[in-house]
């Protein structure tokens, strides 16, 4: 095991170093522009770049500057693109309809968090666990297996929907949490991408590990899990969108265990009295997972960049 | 003839046994994979079999399931009209917005990549936001309302081009194509992220190569030297692109109401829903399943034939 840290160890610093020596060159190749290109494209497309982000940046700014509304801006014609006196308003109403509801807002919260966090968690080990096998170890059933894994995400879940109902059904699920998390564990997304990554990734590392006398499961977690972080980001972002924007309506009935997706949206739709809270609505289901995305993405492109293992 | 066959099975046989013996070499293989094989055949492959059962039944959750034979599949084309339109929509959207959605992830992915690092990152949250805001599609219903108020109604009245206001989410002529235009604003999703990492990982130096040996401008040094590389990320694009232009119903359901006029809207995941969830008739919604997951499958099969042949 000691011979294991410090061979780990090793890698890292090792990688740490070859990181620097490649700063410089990088740097330089962003400076000097590539010899094949022509400026008037280069100015072209990035104009083009420039015109699409913002079409594509609107509606999501439109309906942010939305809930910055007042009610008498909110009907105003003709209508105004963003806030002239902005307030919080429809937030601290949203919060006051919430309250007053039968089941609280934390309640409806505490299930979002339970079944995204248990649900990406046991994904997360699950599909590295199967992943790591398929990727690394050449054994009877597992192409067959893994092709059989891509096929299934070839189809939406639509079409699972039904039989999947009556299977919960006879397990007694429905109308529990884990109607939603365990279906959740075996999302074929993950494991592909977990088993793409870790392809990559040299099978001398492992080897080198083994012949220090480290078993399958000490390679797995001492060596593999800590080189594919980058991996480990995107399914952590793919689960925790599927789920958070759950709104398990068809699993779940009673109304202390459905999420805070699905009680935001009762809000949304109710009628135009509730216009200013809709509003607000929008703006809090659909900033969690670009916020966590935000944070993670950096995260990825940094692990990336410093990750430039290749064989 | 039978020396051949005694050879065959005698070669089949050894291959079985080596076979044995490499599984129980490697049971820790079958031991980490267990989890999610258990998981993934019952929530998976399991629910897939049963549509198919299911669909040569009726089957309406009350009575146990009476074997019927074809007739769910008969009466889906032959007699219901509605699930024809349903199948006209879905493949209308999934032809048009399927294949410009996985371009244009590709395009901007391919764009964004030789841009400084910050603003990379900046560029991939604002191309890829709007796929996982929730319900933020909502907010086109504002923007195509169908009196004055609407923002597209007002500005094309104002500038003459129309002088009422258009019914846009009710009209059946508008809906699809205001439809396609929603799902293509939401198409930058998984496979333009997989691409922009794709891009990321292709070797600096098969660039620099490529300058010597004549690469003229960037889009020979795409066709030879990026797309070959970014082969097995098209594939995984053009998957997630796929299943995402057939599995089409929350934006239709949401902007154009539902059931939407003329059931002008309507595409084979609504019929399902519909069926399956409004009407409990499940082996027909089954029959529905069946249909749609053939259509993804066979999709997907010669779409990806197509994708081998790139940069040859």
């Amino acid at each position: 095991m000691s011979t294991l840290e410090a061979k780990e160890i090793k890698t890292k610093r090792g990688r740490r170093k070859q990181a620097a020596e490649e700063q410089p060159y990088r740097k330089k190749l962003i400076r000097r522009r590539k010899p094949n290109r022509s400026i008037a494209g280069d100015i072209f497309l990035y104009l083009f770049l420039v015109f699409v982000a913002f079409i594509m940046a609107f509606p999501i700014i439109y309906a942010v500057s939305n809930a910055l509304k007042p009610l008498d801006e909110l009907f105003k014609f003709p209508p105004r693109i963003f806030a002239q006196h902005p307030t919080l308003d429809n937030f601290s109403d949203l919060f006051v309809t919430m309250g007053k509801s039968w089941v609280t807002f934390s309640r409806y919260l505490f299930n979002t968090v339970f079944i995204t966090f248990v649900g990406t968690l046991g994904h997360l080990i699950i599909a590295s666990m199967g992943a790591f096998v398929l990727a690394k170890y050449d054994f009877p059933g597992g192409n067959a297996f893994f092709k059989l894994v891509t096929v299934a995400m070839m189809f939406t879940g639509w079409v699972t929907q039904i039989p999947n109902y009556l299977l919960l059904n006879k397990l007694g699920w429905i109308d529990t949490y884990w109607a939603i998390i365990i279906p959740a564990f075996a999302s074929p997304m993950g494991l592909f991408l977990m088993k793409q990554f870790m392809e990559g990734l040299p099978t001398s590392l492992i080897e080198a590990a083994k012949i220090d006398g480290a078993n399958e499961w000490k390679v797995f977690t001492g060596v593999v899990m800590p080189n594919v972080k980058p991996a480990w980001m995107t399914l952590i972002i793919f689960s925790v969108q599927a789920l958070w924007n759950n709104r398990a309506s068809t699993y779940i009935y009673s109304e202390e265990r459905k999420t805070l997706v699905y009680a935001l949206q009762q809000i949304q739709s109710g009628g135009i009295a509730r216009t200013g809270q809709g509003a607000a609505v929008l703006v809090v289901v659909m900033i969690v997972p670009i916020i966590i995305f935000v944070f993670s993405e950096s995260q990825i492109l940094e692990t990336m960049a410093s990750s430039g293992l290749k064989d | 003839m039978k020396e051949y066959l005694h050879k065959y099975i005698e070669l089949r046989k050894h291959n079985m046994q080596v076979a044995v013996r490499k599984a129980k070499a490697r049971k820790m293989c079958y031991l980490f994979l267990a989890p999610y094989a258990i998981l993934f055949t019952m929530f998976f492959v399991f629910p897939v079999v049963a549509s198919i059962y299911y669909s040569f039944t009726y089957y309406n959750i009350l009575e146990p399931p009476r074997f019927i034979g074809l007739q769910n599949y008969i009466n889906l084309i032959l007699q219901d009209d509605i699930f024809l339109i349903g199948v006209k929509n879905t493949l209308l959207i999934a032809v048009i917005t399927g294949p410009l959605g996985y371009i244009l992830s590709f395009l901007f992915a391919w764009l964004i990549n030789e841009l400084p690092r910050w603003i990379r990152s900046v560029a991939v949250i604002i191309f890829y936001a709007p796929s996982i805001a929730g319900n933020c599609y909502v907010i086109f219903s504002v923007f195509f309302r169908g009196d004055a108020y609407g923002y597209v109604n007002a500005a094309l009245m104002n500038m003459g081009i129309i002088d009422t206001p258009k019914l846009w989410l009710i009209d059946p002529t508008y809906m699809l194509p205001i439809c396609m235009l929603v799902i293509l604003w939401m198409s930058l999703g998984t496979g333009f992220l997989s691409f922009v990492a794709g891009l990321q990982g292709v070797d600096r130096s098969q660039f620099e190569a490529g300058y010597m040996d004549g690469v003229k401008n960037r889009w020979q040094e795409l066709w030879y030297i990026t797309l070959p590389n970014m082969k097995p990320m098209l594939m995984f694009g053009a998957v997630m692109s796929i299943t995402q232009a057939f599995g089409v119903a929350d934006v239709t359901m949401a902007l154009c109401g539902y059931p939407s006029t003329d059931y002008a809207a309507r595409t084979i995941v609504t019929h399902l829903f519909d069926y399956g969830f409004s009407r409990f008739e499940m082996g027909y919604a089954c029959a529905i399943a069946t249909i749609l997951f053939l259509m993804m499958i066979l999709c997907n099969k010669a779409i990806q034939s197509l994708l081998r042949r790139v940069g040859t």
